[in-house]
């Protein structure tokens, strides 16, 4: 019988696994690590960002979301909109052009990339004659003028990138006409920004980096205006109606110009430093928006005075008499306004300002007064303060969701009810089946709740523990204040925080239960604490307990970190999650894991050193047990007094830098003969990597043994209810498994409901299994007489599992780093096992059931084993039998973090951060699958959906064209994301009508 | 003597016994004599414990050949492996060792007394220049005690000679385990771990399979120096995992006959401890009939066609006494610490 039924012999297993799994990446939540460029279609409605690995992400409407990779990897300096067409030229930093455009294929739209595209001097010209500095896609959307740095300006064909080099305009050409004394001033050098006459098309606004700017005549190819600017040049901006231009500039100022027929060479209207008089930083852009009741909104970035805010990352808004300099945690990357774009309309009206920072993005509602941020539905900033773990809840009921919203909007107070203005494109995806939290730790204390149910990823509601105990940070210490009379009037703004006052609060573990509202968290410094969901402000006292885990062991030291101080008396919480009872391990290490069970209201936790179990109804310490080898002194002095924390050494190392300038500084001005020391310092650098290279790494090849270092560190906590003393009598029980191979079984004594306040919780150690390979369990689980993991608690109560069988023998399912083993209960004899690292040298890093349903038919679903390993590899492993059913490469194994990251679903999907901002998102199910379905029409085509925020139709040929393309679209096959389609008729009909709608 | 008689081939009883049995059959009751037995591959193999003791019992087929010696003068290297195919006349030899002995023989001791630390095996199916090494790890306390790192070595592909990644010995810690064995060397080519290639793996997956493997280490090596490799002789026997020929110069006193032939996986003896008991070692649960036999097949299956590959399952059918003390004594210090928690009584 074995024979047959081994993976890979059997054609109808083979087939089911068809139906079962299958690996996706689907999409990216978070926001884009190392952004570096911005750009925005007001036609489309589109926002896309660029970064520094090649990365292009389209956004629009929620849902609405296109990612395009550069296979060069290299970063994206600027993005251009070719105007009114669903495409977009993206310029590189190692000078190539691409076009990519939006294209529809079976119903969905694709990003993709059409030509590439690199501009090539005459022989023998130096680089930097073609090295592409500005780029302007005119509204013929025939052409691309590109400015270079020798100060040429050529001219290519849009789609094809053919270089019209009977349109360039130079340099020469251009300087015809310019005064004498001013030329030999200064030479053109590079061309700094190029800009298109807002009503004339045949006009553009040529700036050259030295101050010059020309108004050039494309149609008689010379320039009709000299503006002779005396300062370096920044960026340009037309105002409206063609009359006048802004220029900003190196030295902070920026200046208006008229633009009349009559004089060719005008004087500047009005120049200005706003934040001077004392030398400022560059205004590196600026927007004039006008608007009906007269005064303009100027809008720019930088011009802070160089000597007390020369450090600040700011954009001020000027509206009349309001002036206010936002102030950003992170680099601003670019920004740009939303604004009317109806050709017809006289003013500019600016409704909102978008700002991509380095680290997240901001956007101000411009039209509500006190110009508030507005919530963005995507793009979060998941790395305000350092994820430090995460936790995944599916299928929430919607009572508890409802409540975790509400306790959010009362956060959310302070943002403004504009709706998101990115409104582009239509989100077709079919509605998540259901409604998923994602709960990510933070370094800074915090636990943030993230709606994970759909593409987009958005905060529902932030929690902090740092209310429940005392910290040096004062809470009075409000960055938001703003003085009266204060200038610059900077407000900061977005949430990026990276400094964690207290390195201590950050949280390790995170157990919701879903049914019961009870939430349990743990930290870095052994602190345990068991939450409510409450509706209400509300101000108590939180009952407050301490666990020895070392139960009197003599001898040791605790070297590590302090415990964290509690607040005394009573606590005000804001409504939602509330802690009522907070345990303190002791010594304070940190948490390694966590187990909350809300049925018999027990709380079990471990660190390094031992675990133990919490009665929170009765708030009353059950058992604790030490886990620690005696000769562990690692682990009893704590991993700081060996490792030190990376905040510390980088602001040691930070001032190591500051003081080495400090003295080379010095050393410079004393003596002559600092290259001799800096010579030696070189070779001694020399020698020390000679060395490195020398010897190669060699790792020690050595069995494990019982006096390994973190042996008792405790991996996972389990609670059962099954047969753990003989086979007619089912208990509650706890597991536990450490570092070093043992497992623990307790048995468990919980009084009955009705005598739950009076008697206490008994527990009593049934079992000790010590697995030989000794290597760390990171995994229990109890299968019933069904061979199906017991259901959660609760959830048999909720009617949402059946009961477990507890008739037939239950098992016992240890997973340890290197093997999955099934164990017999209640008399303990092994059953079945897998071994993964004598066999493929990988090891077990996450390990979770998965439910997988059959994509073929809706009453086929199976529990199997989801596995990471540390080779980033997945594997799924059926249950009970341990057969391998199906690998998939997922991380890279260099990705550690990436590794260590990851999060499994209950059903077959997952999550890992693939930067410190962003998760990516993977399915290992054919059924369960979210991933950006959307459509992004050209406005005609879907007017009639989409009257509000649109601009109108402007002329036939645009329409005739963009309909031309669709017909083209739905002709080219595409290779993306179709799989789901073509099975689910849902999806299909769906289609269809959007089809149908839109025609 | 000639001694013939009968035993119930199902209740065989303990070695205590049937070694009572023994000197009461031959009247000799204060005399101490070593016990062995022809096995079906036609080996002389001690009997010393019950597990051996049953082992023979089973094997008999139909009767047991059973040889007994005086302790003083018996001849210990007439034990082990193809020693019946080895020597022409056993029964000579064993009933008159001087015979044969030209110089005393060094008595080292009785495999009851030692246990195998290191072998060579698979001789006669790889190549000459390649040698598979087992190392014995349990039971011992000597580290396994060596280091590997990245090299590369030069193939022959169909492409020419070409340069290929490795994984290499680099370090053997002095007093090791690998280091004693004499077998291998600094430099020598790692090619496979127990019976897995490891080309295309990292140096972090080798370790990691390794140590995995380590109680039980088998690793097949390419020689830095090749000149000590073994000479083959017109050998004919089948049987695997002997190599202690008079031909292989100087690693000889490291060579201990390969005499545990359906070798156990000792390192999944898992320990359990019920209510404060004592620990125990984890039985394996008595899978069905049919099961079983199935799973014998598939084990012999596994023996003729990898050799060196271990079986994947357990089959304990004779397992030394001496390494199971020693599994629990590795146990003590961990129950002796935890005595004071009053939750387990220690041994």
């Amino acid at each position: 019988m074995r024979r047959f039924l081994r993976p890979g012999h059997d054609p109808v297993r083979e087939r089911l696994k068809r139906d079962l799994f299958q690996f996706n990446k689907t999409v990216e939540h978070g926001f884009p690590h190392q952004p570096s460029a911005l750009g925005y279609s007001p036609f489309l409605r589109l926002m896309a960002i660029g970064t520094r690995s090649g990365a292009i992400k389209l956004y629009g409407a929620p849902g609405v979301e296109f990612m395009g990779l550069h296979e060069e990897n290299n970063t994206v300096m600027q993005i251009h909109f070719i105007p009114d067409q669903c495409q977009l030229v993206t310029l590189l930093d190692d000078n190539s052009l691409h076009l990519w455009s939006l294209k529809q294929h079976s119903g969905a739209s694709e990003l993709r990339e059409e030509h590439r595209f690199t501009l090539k001097g005459p022989p023998g010209s130096p680089p930097s004659a073609t090295q592409i500095t500005a780029v302007l896609p005119h509204s013929s959307r025939e052409v691309l003028y590109l400015g270079t740095e020798s100060g040429n300006i050529f001219v290519v064909e849009l789609p094809s990138f053919r270089v019209l080099e009977e349109r360039t305009i130079t340099s020469e050409a251009v300087l015809q006409r310019v005064p004498e004394d001013y030329c030999n001033r200064r030479s053109c050098e590079l061309v700094e920004a190029l800009r298109e006459h807002p009503k004339n098309p045949d006009q553009i606004l040529i700036g050259y980096s030295r101050g010059l700017i020309v108004l050039w005549d494309l149609q008689n190819n010379k320039a009709t205006h000299h503006f002779l600017g005396s300062q370096q040049l920044e960026n340009l901006y037309w105002q409206r109606d063609g009359s006048k231009f802004i220029s900003c500039h190196y030295d902070g100022s920026y200046t208006q110009w008229p633009v009349s027929s009559d004089n060719r060479q005008p004087e500047p209207l009005e120049n200005l430093v706003p934040y001077g008089p004392f030398p400022c930083k560059a205004i590196s852009k600026i927007y004039w928006q006008t608007t009906k009741n007269g005064l303009p909104y100027i809008i720019f970035q930088g011009g802070m005075p160089r000597a007390s805010y020369g450090d600040r990352h700011s954009i001020s808004v000027v509206h009349g008499s309001q002036q206010t300099a936002f102030d950003f945690t992170s680099r601003v990357i670019d920004f740009f306004i939303i604004f009317s774009s109806e050709p017809a309309a006289e003013f500019d009206d600016p409704s909102a300002m978008v700002v991509l920072a380095e680290e997240e993005l901001v956007v101000i509602d411009l039209k509500t007064a006190g110009w508030p941020a507005v919530h963005p539905p995507y793009l979060a900033s998941l790395h305000c303060s350092a994820i430090t773990c995460s936790h995944h809840v599916s299928n929430i009921p919607l009572k508890l969701w409802e409540r975790i919203i509400s306790a959010g909007s009362k956060q959310n107070v302070h943002y403004s009810n504009m709706p998101w203005p990115i409104d582009g494109g239509t989100n077709i995806a079919p509605d998540p089946p259901q409604r998923d939290l994602l709960l990510t730790g933070h370094e800074d204390g915090t636990v943030r709740f993230w709606d994970a149910s759909g593409v987009c990823l958005h905060l529902l509601y932030k929690l902090s523990t740092v209310r429940v105990f005392l910290t040096d940070a004062d809470p009075n210490d409000n960055m938001n204040t703003l003085g009266e009379d204060e200038w610059p009037p900077l407000r900061k703004v977005g949430t990026f925080d990276p400094y964690s006052d207290d390195p201590r609060l950050g949280i390790q573990k995170i157990y919701l239960c879903k049914y019961s509202g009870y939430l349990a968290v743990a930290g870095t410094a052994g602190q345990v604490l068991v939450m409510e969901l409450n509706d209400e402000d509300a101000e108590h006292v939180v009952d407050h307990a301490e666990a020895d885990l070392l139960q009197d062991q003599e001898g040791y030291r605790w070297k590590g970190h302090e415990k964290l101080k509690t607040r005394d008396g009573p606590v005000r919480f804001e409504a939602g999650f509330q802690p009522f009872v907070l345990v303190q391990c002791q010594p304070p290490a940190v948490v390694t894991s966590l187990a909350l069970h809300s049925e018999w209201k027990l709380v079990a936790f471990g660190t390094s050193h031992g675990f133990g179990l919490f009665d929170h109804q009765q708030k009353r310490l059950v058992f604790v047990k030490c886990t620690l080898h005696p000769s562990d002194q690692l682990a009893l002095e704590g991993p700081l007094s060996r490792v030190k924390s990376l905040k510390k050494s980088l602001r040691q190392s930070f001032r190591r830098i500051r003081r080495s300038r400090v003295s080379s500084r010095k050393r410079r001005g004393r003596s002559g003969n600092v290259s001799e020391v800096q010579e030696a310092n070189a070779k001694f650098d020399q020698d020390a990597l000679q060395e490195m290279e020398l010897a190669p790494v060699q790792r020690k090849i050595e069995a494990r043994s019982a006096e390994d270092s973190f042996t008792g560190f405790v991996r996972t906590l389990y609670f059962a209810d099954t047969f753990l003393r003989d086979s007619s009598r089912h208990c509650p029980s706890l597991w536990a498994g450490t570092n070093g191979g043992t497992v623990y079984a307790f048995c468990l004594r919980v009084p009955p409901a009705e005598r739950r306040m009076d008697e206490p919780v008994r527990a009593e150690q049934a079992k000790e299994i010590q697995l030989m390979h000794r290597a760390p369990v990171v995994g229990i689980l109890v299968l019933d007489g069904r061979s199906t993991p017991l259901p959660e608690p609760l959830e048999v109560a909720h009617d949402l599992s059946k009961s477990p069988d507890m008739q037939g023998s239950h098992q016992l399912l240890v997973v340890s780093e290197e093997q999955f083993k099934v164990f017999t209960l209640p008399k303990v004899s092994s059953k079945l096992k897998l071994k993964l690292t004598a066999l493929e040298g990988c090891r077990v890093r996450k390990v979770t059931v998965a439910n997988f349903g059959s994509c073929k038919t809706d009453d086929y679903s199976e529990n199997d084993l989801a596995v990471l390993t540390n080779l980033g590899d997945i594997q799924i492993i059926s249950l009970p039998f341990l057969k391998l059913q199906i690998r998939y490469p997922c991380i890279r194994k260099e990705d550690v973090s990436g590794i260590a990251s990851c999060v499994f679903t209950k059903y077959g999907q997952g999550f890992y951060l693939i930067s410190p901002s962003e998760f990516e998102r993977f399915s290992l199910s054919t059924k369960w699958l979210v991933e950006p379905r959307c459509v992004v029409d050209v406005p005609e085509v879907t007017s009639n959906n989409h009257v509000h925020n649109k601009p109108g139709m402007e002329n036939a040929a645009r329409k005739s064209r963009s309909s031309a393309d669709c017909g083209e679209d739905e002709r080219k096959s595409g290779r993306l994301m179709e799989h789901a389609l073509l099975n689910d008729e849902k999806v299909l009909k769906e289609i269809q009508s959007t089809l149908e709608g839109g025609r | 003597e000639f001694r013939r008689f009968s035993l119930e081939r199902s209740k065989p009883g303990k070695f205590e016994e049937f070694y009572g049995l023994l000197q009461h059959v031959h009247k000799i009751p204060n005399v101490d004599v070593l016990v062995g037995y022809t096995d079906i591959h036609g080996d002389l193999l001690p009997i010393n414990n019950d597990d051996n003791y049953h082992k023979a019992v089973s094997t008999a087929n139909p009767l047991l050949r059973i040889f007994i010696q005086r302790k003083e003068d018996a001849d210990y290297s007439a034990f082990g492996t193809d020693t019946m195919t080895r020597k022409k006349n056993v029964l000579s030899n064993v009933l008159r060792p001087d015979n044969h002995k030209k110089k005393p023989h060094i008595v080292i001791s009785m495999p009851q007394d030692f246990r195998p630390v290191s072998s060579i095996i698979d001789v006669d199916i790889l190549p000459e220049t390649h040698r598979r090494v087992r190392l014995y790890k349990y039971g011992t306390d000597k580290p396994l005690g060596f280091y590997i790192r990245d090299g590369s070595s030069v193939r022959v592909t169909p492409h020419g000679l070409e340069k290929v990644p490795g994984i290499f010995i680099s370090r053997l810690v002095p007093g090791g385990l690998a280091q004693s064995t004499g077998l291998l060397a600094v430099n020598d080519e790692v090619l496979e771990v127990n019976g897995i290639e490891v080309s295309g793996k990292s140096l972090d997956q080798v370790t990691d399979m390794m140590i995995a493997n380590s109680r039980n280490l088998i690793i097949t090596v390419r020689p830095a120096n090749q000149r000590n490799n073994v000479v083959r002789n017109s050998r004919t026997s089948g049987s695997s995992g002997q190599s202690t020929e008079s031909s292989l110069p100087n690693s000889t006193p490291n060579i201990l006959a390969n005499f545990l032939q359906g070798e156990e996986e000792s390192d999944e003896e898992d320990i359990i401890i019920e209510d404060s008991g004592e620990p125990q070692q984890i039985p394996k649960a008595a899978p069905t009939s049919e099961s079983l036999e199935s799973l014998t097949q598939t084990e012999l299956l596994h023996e003729s066609t990898q050799n060196g590959f271990l079986p994947s399952s357990e089959m304990n059918l004779n397992h030394s006494a001496g390494s199971i003390s020693m599994e629990y004594e590795v146990q003590d210090p961990d129950h002796k610490s935890l005595e004071e928690d009053g939750t387990i009584i220690t041994l």
